[in-house]
């Protein structure tokens, strides 16, 4: 049984190596080593710019969840999943054609390259490094965690060795392949989600009995299992709407999606990319949680949410196939962890080192570092993942709500509206991430304010506005972030208009 | 620089047809799901083994989503090139 699976991942890995390897003799070839690094030459077609784009909309949703909460809550919880679909049309309608015309015409590779000719102004570029360095490694850690967590459940090894495998293999492909080979993978880790999930979702109906009966199992054991409201009844309605930001449009503000959105090669690439990105985002999401919630007749009792994917493809496929399956989580962590890596890494090299401390430096310097650079991160991410600090989990729970109030506004209205300037791209990303972490922690320590004595009396300060705001303490900590630095952005740039005429 | 305004009135036509879309989107799933979906259980219809709510909001949802996506993409999508070089809109 295990060596099946072992065999199968293996296969799978080799498989990714090899992409790597491949992508490598472009980034050895290319006469624009950045552009080719850290953005594929802006080669990317259009099947592989939608794969590429939901595999890392794929990563918002491990962050809710996915089938392990979906096999607790019941059919609530995929209607919720089901706000991804925006994703998939939404992000490259949005960003669309005028992103990718400014980012050609101000040479920009990252998002910070575009805030940067946007905005002209060095504080503008500087706290947005810093909040992708700083968010983004931490999310970037934790994916490994659960990388590892997950070869370790499979192949029964210890955590450490599991930990060494998985980094051993994303770097390799990334360091050698930058973007192109991370969106290649991308392609065959989505088309691996796609097929994956799909097969496993009807060997689970198979399993249970045909739909009707598995429905007649979970209203016998709860009735609310079928409902909107999840399994206590306590999903409320505003609840699982809020989820359309935070998972849903969003995703428009988080680097890993923008530096997408200007990486293809041409709008017929997007316009096939809007189509195949909607049928894929959608069916993949709606396949991965509904496995979670039909699994729950079939398999009774499990405890951790994250055992539920495992388990149930070891339940109901013959081995061979249920070892091809189990890649499909793996490579949904191994496609956001290696986009992940590529970004924090062309922040450092491209947008501090390149802008501020060296903008002279060679072409030949400047690939040793950016490959030093991707390496040296991704070991100390492997360091750090060994044992995970407190600090880590912590900011990486802030990583994505926080990125998107931090750079929604910044970059939408940097696109659509003239007149959105520095002041007010700099005041929205301070009030974006600042509110975000006040109102999570906030609502974490409500109503008992057991905290510090100097937080509890700022928080009680607060109370009597955070009672008058509608649905604050039901929606996701995310949507009032998003508004306020909605309205930062807005009254900072009108504030001060004059004062950029000149 | 005529040319490029033009480019960018395609694409500010393109972003309303995505915002256009995503408020559909969202009444849809939102309407569908807690119009059916909020009675007890025991008064549910299925449809194709789920519950009505579910099937009309998350499945026929989903499948209308991408027919309207192909539709907008080959109807009102305009391709135009990218680069500055060759800006031309004929």
């Amino acid at each position: 049984m295990n060596l099946t699976i072992i065999i199968s991942l293996v296969v799978f890995l080799i498989t990714i190596f090899m992409v790597g390897l491949w992508a490598s003799r472009y980034v050895r070839s290319s006469n624009s080593f950045l552009q080719e690094y850290f953005l594929g030459g802006r080669q990317l077609g259009g099947f592989i710019l939608a794969m590429t784009m939901t595999a890392t909309y794929g990563s918002a949703s491990s962050f809710i969840g996915g089938p392990g909460v979906a096999y607790t809550q019941g059919l609530g919880w995929v209607l919720l999943a089901m706000s991804q679909v925006v994703t998939g049309y939404f992000v490259l309608m949005v960003l669309g054609k005028k992103f990718a015309i400014m980012a050609r015409r101000y040479n920009a590779i990252t998002l910070i390259d575009f805030l940067k000719e946007r905005y002209q102004s060095k504080w503008v570029v500087l706290s947005a490094a810093f909040s992708i360095v700083i968010f983004l490694f931490s999310a970037m850690a934790a994916q490994w965690v659960g990388g590892a967590r997950l070869i370790e459940s499979l192949v029964k090894i210890e955590y450490e060795s599991a930990l060494f495998i998985f980094a051993l293999s994303v770097l390799l492909y990334v360091i050698i392949g930058g973007f192109r080979a991370v969106a290649l993978t991308d392609a065959v880790q989505g088309t691996i989600m796609f097929f994956g999930t799909f097969i496993l979702l009807v060997a689970t109906i198979i399993a249970g009995g045909g739909i009707d009966q598995i429905m007649t199992d979970l209203v016998n054991e709860n009735p609310n299992l079928v409902t909107p409201y999840g399994a206590e009844g306590n999903l409320s309605a505003t609840y699982v709407s809020s989820f359309w930001i935070l998972v849903g449009v969003g995703v428009v503000g988080l680097p890993q999606v923008t530096v997408r959105a200007m990486s293809y090669k041409s709008s017929k690439s997007m316009h096939r990319a809007l189509i195949v990105g909607t049928i894929v985002v959608g069916f993949i999401m709606l396949n991965m949680h509904l496995i979670g919630v039909f699994a729950r007749p079939i398999l009774p009792g499990i405890e951790v949410g994250d055992k539920v994917m495992p388990l149930i493809a070891q339940e109901v496929l013959p081995p061979w196939l249920a070892g091809l399956v189990l890649a499909a989580p793996m490579a949904a962590i191994m496609s956001t962890v290696d986009s992940l890596l590529l970004l924090v890494s062309s922040a450092v090299v491209k947008d501090v080192y390149l802008n501020y401390i060296k903008p002279s430096a060679s072409e030949k310097k400047v690939k040793r570092l950016s490959i030093g650079i991707t390496a040296f991160l991704g070991i100390s991410v492997f360091l750090l993942a060994l044992q995970p600090p407190d600090l880590l989990i912590w900011l990486n729970l802030f990583a994505f709500g926080g990125l998107e109030a931090a750079f929604i506004w910044p970059v939408v209205l940097g696109l659509y509206w003239s007149k959105g300037n520095k002041y007010g791209a700099l005041a929205s990303m301070l009030v974006g991430i600042g509110s975000y972490i006040f109102i999570d922690q906030y609502s974490k320590a409500y109503p008992k304010f057991d905290v510090h004595p100097v937080l509890t009396e700022i928080y009680q300060w607060f109370e009597p506005i955070m009672n008058i705001l509608p649905g604050m303490m039901e929606v996701h900590t995310v949507v009032y972030p998003v508004l306020l630095s909605l309205l930062a952005f807005v009254i900072g740039s009108l504030l001060t208009k004059n004062k950029t005429l000149q | 620089m005529k040319k490029t305004d033009l480019r960018f009135k395609v694409a500010n036509r393109e972003a309303l047809i995505g915002v256009g879309l995503a408020i559909f989107n969202f009444v849809w799933w939102f309407g569908l799901a807690y119009g059916l979906g909020d009675r007890t259980p025991e008064d549910y219809t299925y449809i194709m083994g789920l519950p009505s709510w579910f099937f009309y909001s998350c499945i026929l949802g989903f499948l209308i989503m991408v027919v309207l996506v192909i539709v907008a993409v080959k109807f009102w999508f305009t391709e135009v090139p990218l680069d500055d070089e060759g800006g031309n809109l004929e």
